[in-house]
Parts: C-alpha cells; sequence; structure tokens
C-alpha cells in the first residue's frame, strides 16, 4: 500500500517536473523566437520593410551558416569546460588543402565532392586530436594548446597558399557553395530557394543536437564538464570523450572551410582569420552554454548565432557603418549574457 | 537568538529557534541532517538573512546584514568544508580581507607577526610559507581557527570540526579549544560524533524539524537520551544483526602483494562470499589508497587483484567496473556526483550501456523507471527523478552514489566512509543496505574513522598502518582498545 503509494507521488511529481522542464524550455525558445520577432519588427520599419523581405531572411541564413557550423563544434568543447581557440584558422588550412587536393587528383562530379570534404574532414579531425592529446595526457590547459593551433594552422594555411587564394580548377563545387535546394520547386512557388550550405547547417544542427542530448556520447560530454573525477570513476573513458569532442570541433570547422571555398570556388588562407572563431564562441555563450561547463544546447548555440546575424544584417541595412557595429554587438553580447544570469536567478527564487 | 524563523520554497527551515550561549562554555549543536543546524549558523553569520527573530550580543541587539558585519561583531565561522585559498600560504589566508598595510603595500612584517602571535597563543606549529593546499587537513583547520581568532573573534562556531580528523588530531583540538574557553569565548560546536560531546562540551541542544528540542547540560543528558530527542524515538542500537559468513564461502576478491608506494605497501587479503571487511587505521594510513588502487582509480605498481579467481589488471575505472568492483568513494560531492545533472542522469552514469537502445539512442523513459525503483527501494528523499542532485541533503546524495553502484550488480563492493556526514536515520539504512548485500552474495570492504562503525558493521578488520596490514582481528577479538594500539603502533 505504502509502496503504491510512493510510486504514485513520485510518477505524479516526475509528470510535473517534467512538465516545468517542457514549460521550461519552451518558454525559452519561445522567448527567443519572440525576442526575434520583435527585433524583427523593429527593425522591418527602421529598414522601411526591406528586413523582413524573404530574400533578406535567407540571406540572414546564409550569412550565418558558416559561423553557426563553427559554434556548434565549440558547443561540444564548452560543455567540457574547455575552449578552443583554432576553429577560425582551420577553417582556412582546410579550405586551401581541399582547394590542392581537388586541382591535383584526377576526379569530377559527386566523387570529387566527397573525396575533397574527406580530406578536409581528416585534416580537421587530425588537428581537433592535435589539439586533445596535450589537454588529456599532461591535463594542459586547451586555451594554450588551441591557441598554439591557431597560429599554426594560420601560419601553415599561408605558407601552402604563399598568401594567396587557391583558385579551383573545376566547376564542380558551385553547386554546393551557391545553388539552392530543391530550386526549381521553389522558384515554381515565386519563392526564393533555401540554399544549399543553409541545408548542411541545419541538418549539422539537428543532428548534433541529438548526438548531444540523446546518445550516450553526449550524457558523458555533460558529466565530464559537470565533474570529471565523478565521470573517471563511475567508468567514463575520459580521453575518449574529451578527445572525441575537440575532434567533433575540428571536423565542423573543415566542414565550414568547405562550404566556404565552394562558394568563393577558392581556397583561401584569410577566410577565417577575423573575427570567426570569436564569434563562434559568442554564439555559443550567447545560446545559454556554460564557460563553466556542465551545460549547454546546440539548438540555443543556434539561436545564438541566429541573433548575432541577424544584427550584423539590420545594421548594415539600416546603414550602421562597420565600426560602430562592433560596438553594438559588443554590448548586445553582454546584455544577452546578463538577461540570461538574471533570469536564472529569478527562476531559482520562484 | 531569538525565536529565528527561516523558510525556504516549501520548506520552513527554522521554526522559531530560540538558543543562548555564554561566554566561556562549549554549546554542542547536534542534529540530523536537515534539522536546521546550518541554516541557524549561516543567520548567525550572516551569509542568510532570517526571515523572523533577532540576535542578541552582550544583551544588545545586533544587525547581522552580511559576513563582514558577522565577523566585526565577533563571530567567527569554521565552515565543514574550509574557507580558505588553496595557492596562499597560511600568513595570507589569516590576514586576507584584513592585510595590514604600510602605505599602498602590505606589511609583510606586520602580517607575519599577526599570524605567529595568533599561532603563538594557541600554541600551535606549522609551516607558514607553505601554500594550505600541502598542508593536512587537521593544519588547515588550524588556520582556519587562527584566521577567526585574529578577527577577535568571542563566538566561534565549528562545523563538524572532527569528521576528517585522527583521533590524536581530534585531542589537538580539543586543547585549542580549551584555551579558547579560557580566553572566554563562547564555542557552538556542530557535531554527528555523540561519543565526543562529554570530552568537550558543557550543554547540549538538540535541534529538530527546524526546532531547538532540548537543551540540557552535559552531565545529564546521557547519550541515548540524545538520540532520541534527535530522531524523536529510540534507537536501540544502529547497527543491524551481521548474518555469519558460511564457513566454506569461496572467496571473492584477492588482493596480493598489492603495492603503490608511497601509500600502499604490499597488502595481501581474502575476502569471501557475503563477507564484510573493515579496514581501521588512522587518517594517511593509506586505507583509501588501498581501495583506489584495488578499484583502479590509481593503479597499482604491483601485486595481484582476482576477482573470482580471474585476475583483474585495472588501469581505470573502468577496468575494475568490468571486473565486477563498485567503488564508493569518500567525497561523494567532489568523486561520487555530477552535482549539477539529475537523479536520474547520476544514477545511470556509470551503467549507461544498459540504456542504450538498437538505434543507439537513450531510453529515457527505462531510465525513468529503473530510478524511481531506486528512489522507493533506497527511499532517497526526492520530489522526483529529475531533481538536481545538488539540492539533496547528505544523506539523500549518498543513497543516489550507491543506487548508481547498485545498478551494474557488482559482486565486490568498495565503501570508503560510507556514511561520512549523514544523519542517524540514513546510516541505519546504509547498513542495512550493506547486510543485504553481503546476504545476496557480495564482498564488501569498509574503509572507516569511524571506530564504532567499523567494530559493528564487520565480520574481519584489518588495522593498517604505513600502507600495510598490521593487524588482522576476528569480530570477537576486536576491541577499541587493540585496534587503536595497533592503528597507532603502540605496542599491544
Amino acid at each position: 500500500m505504502q509502496e503504491a503509494q510512493v510510486q504514485a507521488e513520485l510518477t505524479h511529481n516526475l509528470t510535473e517536473d517534467k512538465k516545468k522542464q517542457t514549460r521550461a524550455y519552451w518558454t525559452r525558445v519561445a522567448a527567443a523566437i519572440g525576442l526575434l520577432v520583435v527585433i524583427a519588427i523593429l527593425v522591418n520599419i527602421a529598414s522601411k520593410g526591406s528586413f523582413l523581405e524573404p530574400g533578406n531572411i535567407i540571406n540572414v541564413l546564409r550569412q550565418i551558416t558558416y559561423g553557426c557550423i563553427l559554434a556548434v563544434g565549440e558547443t561540444f568543447v564548452i560543455i567540457t569546460a574547455g575552449i578552443d581557440l583554432s576553429v577560425g584558422s582551420l577553417v582556412s588550412l582546410s579550405g586551401v588543402v581541399m582547394a590542392m587536393f581537388a586541382n591535383s587528383v584526377h576526379l569530377g562530379g559527386v566523387p570529387l565532392i566527397i573525396a575533397t570534404l574527406c580530406v578536409g574532414l581528416a585534416l580537421g579531425a587530425a588537428a581537433g586530436f592535435v589539439n586533445a592529446v596535450p589537454v588529456v595526457k599532461l591535463n594542459l590547459p586547451s586555451f594554450i594548446t588551441t591557441l598554439a593551433m591557431m597560429l599554426i594552422a594560420e601560419g601553415l594555411s599561408f605558407k601552402l597558399s604563399h598568401g594567396r587564394p587557391v583558385p579551383l580548377d573545376s566547376p564542380d563545387f558551385q553547386s554546393t557553395g551557391i545553388g539552392f535546394f530543391l530550386g526549381p520547386l521553389f522558384t515554381s512557388l515565386h519563392l526564393p530557394g533555401l540554399p544549399n550550405p543553409v541545408i548542411w547547417m541545419l541538418v549539422i544542427v539537428v543532428g548534433c543536437s541529438i548526438l548531444l542530448m540523446r546518445t550516450r556520447f553526449g550524457r558523458y560530454v555533460f558529466a565530464l564538464g559537470g565533474n570529471e573525477e565523478a565521470a573517471r570513476l563511475a567508468g567514463v573513458n575520459v580521453a575518449r570523450v574529451k578527445t572525441l569532442v575537440y575532434v567533433i570541433s575540428g571536423m565542423c570547422a573543415a566542414v565550414a572551410g568547405f562550404l566556404l571555398m565552394a562558394l568563393f570556388s577558392s581556397g583561401s588562407p584569410q577566410t577565417g582569420t577575423g573575427d570567426e572563431m570569436l564569434e563562434a564562441i559568442a554564439a555559443v555563450v550567447v545560446g545559454g552554454t556554460s564557460l563553466m561547463g556542465g551545460r549547454g544546447t546546440i539548438v540555443g548555440t543556434f539561436f545564438g548565432a541566429l541573433l548575432i546575424g541577424m544584427l550584423y544584417n539590420v545594421m548594415n541595412l539600416i546603414g550602421i557603418e562597420s565600426y560602430t557595429q562592433k560596438i553594438v554587438l559588443g554590448a548586445v553580447i553582454l546584455l544577452a549574457v546578463v538577461i540570461d544570469e538574471l533570469r536564472k536567478r529569478y527562476l531559482r527564487k520562484a | 537568538m531569538r525565536d529565528i524563523g527561516k523558510s525556504f520554497p516549501g520548506v520552513r527551515a527554522l521554526d522559531g529557534v530560540t538558543l543562548d550561549l555564554h561566554s566561556g562554555e562549549v554549546l554542542a549543536l547536534v542534529g540530523e541532517n536537515g534539522a536546521g543546524k546550518s541554516t541557524l549558523m549561516k543567520i548567525l553569520a550572516g551569509a542568510q538573512p532570517a526571515d523572523s527573530g533577532e540576535i542578541l550580543i552582550d544583551g544588545k541587539p545586533a544587525a547581522i546584514t552580511s559576513p563582514r558585519a558577522a565577523e566585526e561583531l565577533g563571530i567567527g565561522m569554521i565552515y565543514q568544508e574550509f574557507n580558505l585559498v588553496p595557492s596562499l600560504n597560511a600568513i595570507d589566508n589569516i590576514v586576507l580581507g584584513y592585510e595590514p598595510r604600510r602605505g599602498p603595500f602590505i606589511d609583510e612584517r606586520g602580517a607575519r607577526e599577526r599570524a605567529t602571535g595568533v599561532f603563538g597563543e594557541l600554541g600551535i606549529t606549522l609551516p607558514l610559507n607553505v601554500e594550505t593546499s600541502q598542508l593536512s587537513v587537521a593544519q588547515q583547520q588550524m588556520i582556519e581557527i587562527a584566521k577567526v581568532l585574529s578577527r577577535h573573534a568571542r563566538i566561534i562556531v565549528m562545523d563538524e570540526p572532527s569528521a576528517a580528523l585522527t583521533d590524536r588530531e581530534i585531542d589537538r583540538l580539543f586543547e585549542i579549544i580549551k584555551t579558547l574557553k579560557a580566553k572566554g569565548a563562547g564555542i557552538i560546536y556542530i557535531s554527528h560524533r555523540l561519543e565526543e560531546l562529554p570530552r568537550i562540551a558543557d550543554r547540549v541542544t538538540v535541534m529538530r524539524d527546524g526546532r531547538a528540542i532540548e537543551t540540557r547540560s552535559i552531565g545529564d543528558f546521557p547519550p541515548d537520551e540524545i538520540v532520541r530527542a534527535m530522531v524523536g524515538r529510540r534507537l536501540d542500537s544502529h547497527f543491524p544483526e551481521l548474518p555469519a559468513v558460511a564457513p566454506d564461502a569461496p572467496v571473492m576478491l584477492s588482493v596480493r602483494g598489492l603495492s603503490r608506494p608511497p601509500m600502499v605497501n604490499g597488502v595481501s587479503f581474502q575476502v569471501r562470499r557475503g563477507e564484510i571487511v573493515g579496514l581501521a587505521g588512522l587518517v594517511g594510513a593509506g586505507r583509501t589508497e588501498i581501495v583506489r588502487a584495488i578499484a583502479g582509480a590509481d593503479i597499482a605498481k604491483s601485486g595481484e587483484v582476482d576477482i573470482e579467481g580471474n585476475v583483474l589488471r585495472a588501469r581505470s575505472p573502468r577496468d575494475g567496473i568490468s571486473a565486477g568492483i563498485a567503488f564508493i568513494t569518500e567525497d561523494r560531492k567532489a568523486q561520487g556526483l555530477v552535482l549539477g545533472m539529475s537523479v536520474r542522469e547520476n544514477v545511470t552514469l556509470a551503467h549507461l550501456g544498459q540504456f542504450v537502445n538498437r538505434d543507439l539512442l537513450l531510453n529515457r523513459a527505462k531510465e525513468e523507471d529503473v530510478t524511481e525503483q531506486y528512489i522507493e527501494e533506497l527511499r532517497i528523499r526526492t520530489p522526483s527523478p529529475e531533481q538536481t542532485v545538488g539540492n539533496l541533503s547528505g544523506g539523500n546524495q549518498q543513497k543516489v552514489v550507491l543506487a548508481k553502484w547498485l545498478l551494474g550488480k557488482a559482486k565486490v563492493f568498495l565503501f570508503d566512509e560510507p556514511t561520512r556526514g549523514i544523519d542517524i536515520g540514513a546510516k541505519a539504512e546504509i547498513y542495512n543496505l550493506m547486510v543485504k548485500l553481503s546476504q545476496g552474495g557480495a564482498a564488501i570492504v569498509m574503509v572507516s574513522s569511524e571506530l564504532p562503525e567499523v567494530l559493528g558493521m564487520s565480520h574481519r578488520i584489518m588495522v593498517i598502518r604505513g600502507g600495510q596490514i598490521v593487524r588482522e582481528l576476528s569480530r570477537a577479538e576486536a576491541t577499541p582498545d587493540v585496534v587503536i594500539a595497533a592503528a597507532t603502533g603502540a605496542a599491544a
């Protein structure tokens, strides 16, 4: 009798808790979307209706694609309480190496595309592995190892390309870089189609989200970030999980490098040496992932990247020049994390 | 403290508590976990505000609005987990926040004089120029005491000061407390160890369910009555009957010549099916290191471990787990749990493989079912499996750790201080669970610094000193004097 009562109570509380969590989750998503909509409307007014044109929205998505893919990989690393500073340079290096590879092999069409992508992924994975080894074996801070990799990758990409973009000989990459998904269908409906890179991004976001939230590996990533020693004593292969997060981050950088190379029809050593890495980290943090580790979501990262992308787009539309854009972006990042922290404190009290 | 009240969402933590402390006395504050001791002390120390009631110091109402205000009113708090900066030395820690200055610079000599002055008063010697992280727990505690004293504390609160100390260190602590008493300080001494109260306390206040139930002078408050006041009912003996080990029971765990210098030096013993073996010894004797080496948490330099006759060469905890070892660590917060994760996620962490579907995704419904089963079976007090473990009380956190290891159906259980810092009720439940495990055919090794626990819960006792087994005692032979004599190296 008593056991049945306990059981009933537990089940009841579980459903309640689940409901609460679901509600909290959807409140957040709704708040994020709501905020974006409000901003969008305001901006639309300010930009005299040009922001909400379908073409411009697609444009925003296209612009955030590369940064968002970097940020997705970075999310894994940051949840383990690490950081990957090398992702920007790896975009450049993988772009250059893939372009040189594509120009040197006698392949064409889909086999060429797949082979080139595989070379890039292998390079990104290898760089991630090198990032991880000192972190895993010697417990060195990832800030240092990935800083070193950032410099090495940047130097290598300039050295290999002699500082100039490497133009692709084959036109086979154009569809990947600038083509549209189901283009004719969308055109017949008088809609702008979804650019292929955007599809790549969405697939990566969904795939990585499932990997993080629903698999054993994902659970271990959180456990590692929450308490590494407890995870180790629970039998988690800490070395493997840690290595894998850097490998994933490196591979995401390679995918971004691949798409950018396809977009420009060349692999340039300059593509990832600007603010790419910093903006990826900003997207992760704005998306609610804790730099202390143990907490975070891929979906949040996507919204973080979207917010930053919208901001840039809007400022361009209403004619704010690039120096001011940086100031605004910095203020928005600060504001976003402050609001998130206040919201958490409020929820804890309530 | 008069009529102190405090509520948290859904809980009335303190329900009108009144407490008096005289100068030059030690008031012991006892009660089960969750009785409200810590909350009351946090209010006194200014770490949390009270909802109602007032605090009088020397008869005058005191406004304790912050930790700093409390310090200035002469209230010193020594928490169980110390508040030292591990990378600073003793002197820097003592003057932290109150550094003597010479112009814009810290007056190093003044700081040193202040620290040595306090240590001199207390009659303590310890290395002053070493990072405190390099010092023993007892030495760190001395620094904490010196720190509050250097701030002229007249009301000193100590939260479980003896929990991590050896018997000899406790003697030393008690001497220091007597010195403080003689200087006219009032001391509030929180402890789960009732047996030490007659040695140190003048009066005892028992708290239960957010109230001060009873206060008496120690002379007419015998331990069994204290326990009764704490739990609200009489506990005859909190150790369950140990079932006898069958004489022909097979050996489950065999350790031969296990070494990991300097803390483990050639340890050999066997544990049979259904047997509970206690490892006794002083803190620092190498007991924890022995079980860590068996479990694979540390890699042994030499020696052999067999589980049911199969050689285990554990290079990592993972190897130990797959060989059937469950290792319940001494520090549940640092090693046993991921505090930010839910009860469910912690329970399933070590055996997630059981919850992976064919499609490689985790089966969350199954995780929930299993977790609920354990919540019920172990009576874990949590609103639901989704509660964050960090929000549970110590005893319930320990039960979550146990659930995690019960899930794996291990053959050998290594318990390191299984009941440290948890209340009597939860202790009894953990003892019953150990008996149940041994009846179910497990072999159990238990490390404990609580002598009654080792004596009451072991079929056999190994006394450890210097990383070696110095004495093996049957249950009948083991008396407190014999064990202590062997552990300290006094001839017996």
